[in-house]
């Protein structure tokens, strides 16, 4: 290949920093021979070059870019230990099955970013860079995090061993419910829901990603009448219930404003919006620390750049960035429900929200291992289309520590909102108790429920509505490594 | 009104049968079984009293339902529920909760404002 | 014509699958000679796979008891064989977990009010599933100390015994004589002991045999003086005092050992072989004070 005679940067220096444009390969962001430390940032991102540019001087041109380089050879390089900064593109691989497109594996010397910055980890790396011309796309598809970044954030102001505590509920997946219609209901209306919803079984419900304060239902009223509904309901079933209240706004003031008031009224979450940003993320996990609050994160936009595999960041990147940035619940996908999402790349989130290590997985999309560094985990959140029937697919595939939200699932119930949410909880129990048990449930699990529908009429209804409901479309973010079985 | 903390509130109480097959579970995963009883199950009462150390190391579930019998026995009209505790690291909690004994009168809460 | 109800039962198909094969095979395999121990044993397996048999037709069975005594003198192999029992009665279906919990009577009696039945029931709940051998059973009853707490153990033992016989099965074991008075003064303890297996002590040839195996299994081996010293060792060492059979003979052979290897190091400098570094000499074993004034013997060592 040509780009193994363009790889080494010219040695004199003089030569090297003549003004003129050098390809970036020969500005020395190409370094096959580089191996990777344990303190560096490394990511691996998939390029797809424009006609005619080759994949090593791509991936070099997005080592430079997301570093050190600009266009052009600037003699100032040579007031800075230039090497040291400088991104070092080191494997580039055609992606299976994908002509066209490469997976280039980068690393970035730690000294490039800010103590426990998503913002200034994420200027660099997804910068500018992402439209940059010789590309056609490009996609941040993993990141691995060194321990010693990993160490200067907080991380999950909560996590999910503390929260089951603070909750004091154990051994089966948390149920929620989003309040519908998503606009348009008044504080007291609203409060209705929650309330029902939370009687009948469900241990949290939730604000819509765009329930802020709007005319037709201010924010302190929401808030007062959905906490006069968990209080209630938490006095009618001696459990902890919460709910989710939303306190996304426009300024850091504001939102600062609405999490006091909701803490002043015994709340035990609020929730805020993907959409204000990662310094605004950071800045409210450090007031849930401070506060003993859970910090539910709803993650409104992200499929604007998750959702196509050419180019954009992968969800896992995003899972990864918010477990550092510290919040306790993010959405992140239900395999059976109505949202985008293949088995393989969710288990993939779950595992990065969930686990203390990560082990290279590539059928699951994790490309780099990664420590975790005793960071807190974070909850995921199954939300989007699903209902009781599915019970145990979503046990199956999301396991127990993970909250799943019913919200059409518990609303549209034919017999009443606390009937949706009692034919949940049935469910879920009787689902829990027979894999305890020994039982099998992917196969059994229809028996398992029709059995439990037999003292529980509102279950029994729920399955009569939907039982036969679901959404069978391709996914468009899959997995570029599908497990094979191997040869003995 | 029924009080539904614990794993499995909201099926009929289990039987004896269902809760050994629950135990076997937890012993199965090396999770350590304990008991604690109450007359005051408010949700933020984080201490119920222990009956008993947990039971560390145990293989079978004959003993521990013998404890829960026992247990039962003593306090007839408290609530008792049987926790599975993992120290694991990263977990170093429960992972399996639920109760095993209510009284036949279940009181319920009010609210005070 | 009675085929459909009357399958032909197939005891060999039951024998296979419960594993009791396997454990009356290790049970020949990792112990010398007890010929009697090994027919006791044999006829509880048979039984109770014929019990299994009969009830599988739903013919009356009784849940069989299972507790056992092992009298014999220290060394005969209890507790070995009280490990094999648990193996093939957890394949029989009778101990669900097949392990063997071994105590004494510190395990179960404390020193002040109180503390015996929580220790009991402690001990009692590790058990359960498996096999609870106690040593030395007639130390759990001290007639002669009227505050002893011994008779609380054996309550509460008495009581789980009888009333959760598919959750334990109970071993006693000691020394034949103790075990017999121990049974006079607790009827009510010996009328619940379903199988007495009597432990006999090993002849000079089956522990001859005993050392032979022990040596393989620590890889040395004995020169054919040493063969001969080792025959005249057994033969004193059995008509002394405390001789625990098995048991003595691994400790002679562990002091074997250590006079080896310094008898090794005295000859430093000089070339070792590997033959030298396996083979045990009379001397080893003559050193011994069990041959002290005796013909055969050689000076006392000291500290031996």
């Amino acid at each position: 290949m040509e780009a193994a005679t363009t790889t080494q940067a010219p040695k004199d220096p003089a030569a090297r920093y003549q003004a003129g444009v050098l390809k970036y390969a020969e500005m020395g962001y190409w370094r096959p021979e580089y191996e990777p430390g344990d303190t560096d940032v490394l990511a691996l991102f998939r390029i797809t070059p424009q006609e005619g540019v080759d994949p090593e001087e791509a991936a070099a041109a997005v080592a430079g870019e997301s570093s050190t380089a600009t266009w052009t050879v600037v003699w100032t390089d040579r007031l800075t230990a230039c090497e040291r900064y400088r991104a070092k593109a080191y494997k580039v691989e055609p992606v299976p099955g994908a002509p066209g497109q490469y997976f280039a594996s980068i690393a970035y010397g730690l000294d490039l970013f800010e103590p426990g910055s998503i913002a200034n980890l994420t200027a660099s790396i997804i910068g500018n860079v992402f439209g940059f011309k010789p590309l056609k796309a490009l996609r941040l598809e993993d990141m691995r995090i060194p321990v010693a970044y990993a160490k200067t954030f907080d991380g999950p102001p909560t996590g999910i061993v503390v929260e089951r505590e603070r909750l004091d509920k154990f051994g089966r997946p948390l149920l929620g419910a989003t309040v519908k219609p998503k606009l348009g209901l008044s504080g007291k209306n609203y409060g209705r829901v929650v309330y029902e919803a939370l009687k009948g079984g469900l241990d949290f419900t939730k604000d819509d990603e765009n329930i802020n304060s709007q005319a037709f239902m201010h924010w302190r009223d929401r808030f007062l009448y959905c906490m006069e509904a968990t209080h209630r309901a938490q006095a009618a079933t001696g459990e902890m219930k919460g709910h989710y209240l939303n306190v996304t706004a426009a300024t850091m003031e504001d939102m600062y404003e609405r999490a006091e008031f909701a803490k002043a009224l015994g709340s035990a979450i609020v929730m805020i919006d993907l959409v204000i940003g990662y310094t605004a993320i950071q800045s409210m996990s450090k007031w849930a620390r401070r506060n003993d609050m859970i910090l539910h994160l709803h993650r409104a936009g992200h499929s604007t750049y998750t959702r196509q595999k050419s180019h954009g960041v992968s969800f896992r990147v995003i899972s990864k960035w918010m477990r550092l940035a510290g919040v306790d619940h993010i959405h992140a996908g239900t395999v059976v429900g109505k949202l985008e999402g293949d088995p393989n790349s969710v288990q993939g989130f779950y595992n990065v929200l969930r686990e203390r290590h990560n082990a290279v997985d590539l059928p699951r999309g994790l490309f780099f291992e990664q420590d975790w560094a005793g960071l807190r985990s974070v909850m995921p959140v199954a939300s989007g289309g699903i209902h009781a029937g599915q019970m145990h697919q979503l046990l199956h595939y999301l396991g127990e520590d993970v909250v799943l939200q019913f919200g059409g699932g518990t609303i549209g119930h034919p017999m009443g909102i606390a009937a949706g949410a009692t034919a949940n909880r049935v469910a879920l129990e009787s689902m829990v108790l027979a894999r305890n048990e020994g039982r099998d449930i992917w196969n059994e699990g229809p028996e398992i429920l029709r059995q439990a529908a037999r003292y529980c009429a509102p279950l029994k209804a729920a399955l009569d509505t939907w039982g036969e409901v679901t959404f069978d479309y391709t996914s468009t973010d899959t997995v570029d490594f599908v497990p094979t079985a191997t040869a003995a | 009104m029924r009080l539904t903390q614990g794993t499995f509130s909201f099926l009929p109480d289990l039987t004896d049968g269902q809760i050994r097959a629950q135990i076997e579970y937890c012993l199965q995963n090396g999770w350590a079984i304990s008991l604690e009883h109450t007359d005051d199950p408010h949700p933020r009462n984080a201490y119920w009293e222990m009956f008993g150390m947990p039971m560390f190391d145990l293989k079978d579930a004959a003993g521990i339902m013998a404890e829960v019998n026992i247990c039962r026995k003593t306090f007839p009209n408290h609530y008792v529920k049987l926790n599975a505790f993992d120290s694991a690291p990263g977990r170093e909690s429960l992972r399996l909760s639920f109760i095993v004994n209510r009284p036949a009168k279940e009181p319920g809460f009010g609210l005070a404002r | 014509m009675s085929a459909p109800e009357n399958p032909p039962l197939d005891l060999e198909t039951l024998y296979r699958d419960s594993h009791v094969r396997e454990a009356l095979e290790a049970l020949d395999r990792e112990l010398v000679g007890l010929a009697p121990v090994k027919t006791r044993v044999r006829e509880i397996a048979a039984l109770l796979l014929v019990e299994k048999l009969r009830s599988s037709l739903a013919l009356e069975t009784g849940a069989p008891s299972l507790h056992m005594c092992f009298s014999g003198n220290p060394g005969t192999g209890k507790t070995t064989v009280a490990m094999r029992m648990a193996a093939l009665l957890h394949g029989l279906g009778y101990a669900r977990k097949g392990h063997l919990v071994a105590v004494t009577r510190d395990d179960l009696v404390g020193q002040y009010i109180g503390h015996t039945a929580p220790r009991t029931r402690e001990v009692l709940k590790r058990a359960m599933g498996g096999v609870l051998f106690i040593d030395e059973a007639y130390y759990l009853c001290r007639p002669e100390n009227e505050r002893d707490y011994g008779q609380e153990a054996i309550e509460i033992l008495l009581q789980v015994m009888e009333n959760q016989r598919d959750d334990l099965v109970v071993i006693l074991a000691g020394y034949k004589d103790r075990m017999d008075r121990f049974f006079a003064s607790n009827p009510g303890l010996a009328s619940r002991i379903a199988h007495h297996i009597d432990f006999p002590d090993y002849t000079p040839e089956e522990l001859h045999a005993i050392a032979r195996l022990m040596l393989e299994g620590m890889q040395y081996r004995l020169s054919p003086d040493a063969e001969v010293a080792l025959r005249e060792y057994i033969a004193l060492r059995r008509t002394q005092p405390h001789f625990a059979n098995a048991r003595s003979i691994r400790n002679a052979l562990d002091r074997a050992r250590l006079r080896h290897a310094s008898r090794l190091f005295g000859r430093r400098g000089t070339g070792l072989t590997r033959e030298d570094l396996i083979t045990l000499e009379p001397e080893d074993i003559r050193a011994s004070r069990v041959f002290r004034n005796q013909p055969g013997g050689l000076p006392r060592e000291p500290g031996a």
